[in-house]
């Protein structure tokens, strides 16, 4: 790009007479640095979200446990989230949140890859252009939409099969399954992608040596994008735990240390939004604790997504 | 390796082989089906909900507002209004006046405040629309026995009513004005932050950025932000918006501030800034991709000509990548659009009767709405939730159209430049 530019206006000095093409070459140019320094600090304000989510995080979380009541031990080690009498143990918190999003994969990536594989590598370019949209809707609607068929679908039809004494009103299979479906468009995509990068000489290999299409399918194409499989499933499980809306309103409201599904136990997510919906008073120990669950949910999702980069880089390099 | 036998072999072991493949192909299929049948028992479960047969009871008995024997439903006017003068306080009567003069209103206004404010019509009861159809005579003869006083009808929880009446407290009487008018201004502004400040954001990385250092962390912290939970966003707007920059998102800064002491900073501009920086990823990424798929021809051409760079990219770059950048957009935007959590987080007001009336007013929003009504225990309330969802999704396909409509036409402009 440089180079070309330096070459046309070198070009342009020629056929203009003298002074005036010197006048063009030298004639100040201050919209153009200040052009480029509105982008810069466009593309700054990215860094600077990123700085403002961790120091906010960080320093009221601080807070949170420089208060008597409150020490990293318990926070950790804790098995009571009860802000009224200064039990502040994240367990169950995570527990739930562990068993919504375990339920949630469950769902999510065997469909993910069934659809996946399907999509690549059977699905006639009509049924694609059919199926591939419709699961594409499924990701557009809004998550709150997704709480409400929870509560008002699954748990009933839950609580039918299995039986009302069994099944409790706000439980976690619920808001797991619902999950799962919210993010089956997104682990399906990104296996495809995964599967469809796998050349196709290798296809031809296996078929050419007498295997059907399904062992090749199976045995040769997806574990070549095995990594890129990991990858959307990380992706998958670090969606799961963020998400709010369907637990907010499925799941059950209060911390509760079970791992019996069909219980209801508030997530991280989840009590966020449920105390941060009342009156919430600054400075007072809730409002801080809001904080330190949000740094636990930002250490854990960025955690996950790191490692899922670092897998899509690992791989891409393995056939280009 | 095969001789004779090894064929043999092979040939015997074909027919499990070919069963084994068909099996496992209908497995695939059975996974893509089973996420279509997911979408289906999703919408089929909120139009289930939309309409259907309830039984309303009146509190007050009607026939106890006639006058001089004629139903209260069939006097004149003027006679409508007396009933009302009669049976409200003085204030409330004075309120309505104060709200819209008695004179200037329709008999058939008049008749529906009677309803609402005296009668006070109570759902004793209601059904889906599925269950309306098929089990109707069960269901008269439930209400015939159950309450004989109750008026059972089929309606449609969603109407035009629903979506201009500001929101109430009484399902029979909610709507979703206030809601809608929150998302739109509170879209508006999320667009008018994040759209100059992702394009330039984008710019920047595609033309201008080498690939080295402060712009490489740049390109990785942008993927990451990506991935960030939406809830972080509404604590980070929390802190940094509604606590630390109160005086600005109130207004009061500016002296128009519309009513500091119950906004406390949780205004539409509070909550517009905090989508705008959760949809700035998606917006960048968006826009990124859009001037990538631009051909270096045209860079070359414009620079050629001897544009300085940023001449090339307004007069050329820009224009052709715009159709991808707006779709990118109105993608980003319509999930803005949708989200809920970090706005309750940040405190959106669950009951406002009042419209906004500006961006430093309390705010509500269509998904919150959604949240609110959910979570009630009545079923009417579900009701009123899967109508919203309804409107809802009516607004974020018609944004989606507009960027199908905006993609189509920019992209026959772009041919003919």
């Amino acid at each position: 790009m440089e180079q070309v530019h330096a070459r046309s206006r070198s070009f342009g000095g020629g056929a203009v007479p003298g002074q005036a093409a010197e006048r063009l070459r030298r004639a100040p140019r201050l919209g153009e640095g200040a052009v480029r320094v509105f982008l810069f600090l466009s593309a700054a304000v990215s860094i600077l979200i990123t700085l403002g989510i961790v120091a906010v995080l960080v320093e009221e979380s601080t807070l949170f446990f420089r208060d008597p009541e409150v020490s990293w031990l318990e926070f950790l080690t804790g098995t009571k989230w009860q802000p009224h009498i200064g039990a502040f143990g994240v367990l169950p918190l995570l527990t739930s949140t562990l068993v919504v999003s375990t339920i949630a994969m469950l769902v999510a990536l065997p469909l993910g890859i069934g659809v996946a594989i399907y999509l690549s590598e059977y699905a006639s370019r009509r049924a694609r252009a059919i199926l591939k949209p419709t699961l594409e809707v499924l990701a557009g609607i809004p998550t709150v939409v997704f709480g409400y068929f929870a509560l008002t679908f699954v748990t009933p039809l839950l609580r039918s099969v299995f039986g009302r004494d069994t099944v409790e009103i706000y439980n976690m299979a619920s808001g797991g399954i619902v999950i799962g479906m919210l993010v089956l468009p997104l682990v399906s995509s990104m296996c495809e992608d995964a599967l469809s990068a796998v050349p196709r000489s290798l296809r031809e290999a296996g078929l050419a040596m007498g295997s059907t299409r399904l062992e090749t399918a199976t045995q040769i194409v997806v574990p070549a994008a095995f990594s890129g499989i990991m990858a959307a499933s990380i992706v998958g499980v670090s969606r799961a735990i963020g998400e709010t809306m369907v637990v907010a309103l499925a799941a059950g409201a209060g911390p509760n240390l079970t791992l019996n599904a069909f219980r209801g136990a508030e997530t991280m997510t989840g009590h966020i939004v449920r105390i941060s919906g009342g009156d919430l008073s600054y400075d007072s120990i809730d409002y801080n604790s809001i904080f330190a669950i949000g740094l636990a949910l930002f250490f854990m999702t960025l955690t996950l997504n790191v490692i899922s980069q670092a897998i899509v880089r690992r791989y891409r390099e393995q056939y280009e | 390796m095969s001789g004779p036998g090894g064929s043999a072999r092979f040939h015997a072991g074909l027919p499990r082989r070919n069963r084994v493949a068909r099996a496992m192909l209908a497995l695939f299929f059975l996974s893509t089906l089973i996420g279509v049948l997911a979408l289906s028992a999703l919408l089929y479960n909120i139009l289930n909900q939309t309409a259907g047969l309830r039984a309303v009871e009146y509190q007050n008995d009607p026939a106890a507002l006639a006058v001089a024997g004629v139903p209260v439903e069939e006097l004149a006017q003027e006679q409508m209004v007396a009933v009302l003068r009669v049976n409200l306080s003085p204030g409330a009567f004075n309120k309505l006046e104060n709200e819209k003069p008695f004179a200037e209103r329709s008999r058939d206004e008049v008749y529906s405040l009677i309803v609402d404010r005296l009668l006070k019509p109570q759902v004793v009861e209601n059904w889906s629309l599925v269950d309306s159809l098929t089990k109707w005579a069960e269901i008269e003869a439930f209400v015939a026995a159950e309450a004989p006083q109750a008026r059972l009808e089929f309606v449609s929880w969603l109407t035009p009513e629903f979506v201009s009446r500001p929101q109430s407290s009484e399902p029979l009487r909610a709507g979703v004005r206030t809601a809608i008018l929150g998302s739109l201004l509170t879209i508006a502004i999320t667009i008018s932050v994040a759209f100059p400040i992702g394009v330039g954001a984008a710019v920047y990385l595609e033309e201008y950025a080498g690939d080295h250092g402060l712009n490489q962390l740049i390109r990785t912290n942008i993927y990451n932000l990506a991935g960030v939970p939406s809830i972080i966003y509404g604590i980070l707007g929390l802190a940094i918006f509604v606590r630390a920059l109160e005086p600005v998102m109130s207004g009061a800064i500016f002296g128009l501030a519309e009513d500091p002491t119950t906004a406390n900073g949780r205004t539409i501009l509070a909550a517009g800034l905090t989508l705008a920086l959760l949809v700035l990823p998606l917006v960048i990424v968006n826009a990124q991709e859009a001037l990538r798929a631009v051909p270096d021809s045209l860079r070359q051409a414009g620079l050629g000509l001897g544009g300085t760079k940023w001449q090339t990219i307004r007069s050329h770059v820009l224009p052709a990548a715009l159709p991808g950048i707006l779709t990118g957009t109105i993608l980003a935007v319509s999930r803005a659009f949708g989200e809920t959590a970090p706005l309750v987080v940040i405190g959106a007001s669950t009951y406002i009767t009042q419209d906004p009336r500006g961006i430093f007013s309390k705010f509500t929003t269509l998904p919150i709405q959604i949240y609110q009504w959910t979570s009630r225990p009545q079923s009417e309330f579900w009701n009123l939730a899967a109508a919203s969802i309804v409107v809802l999704m009516v607004l974020l396909l018609g944004l989606n159209a507009a960027a199908v409509v905006l993609r189509n036409r920019y992209a026959r402009q772009a041919e003919q430049l």
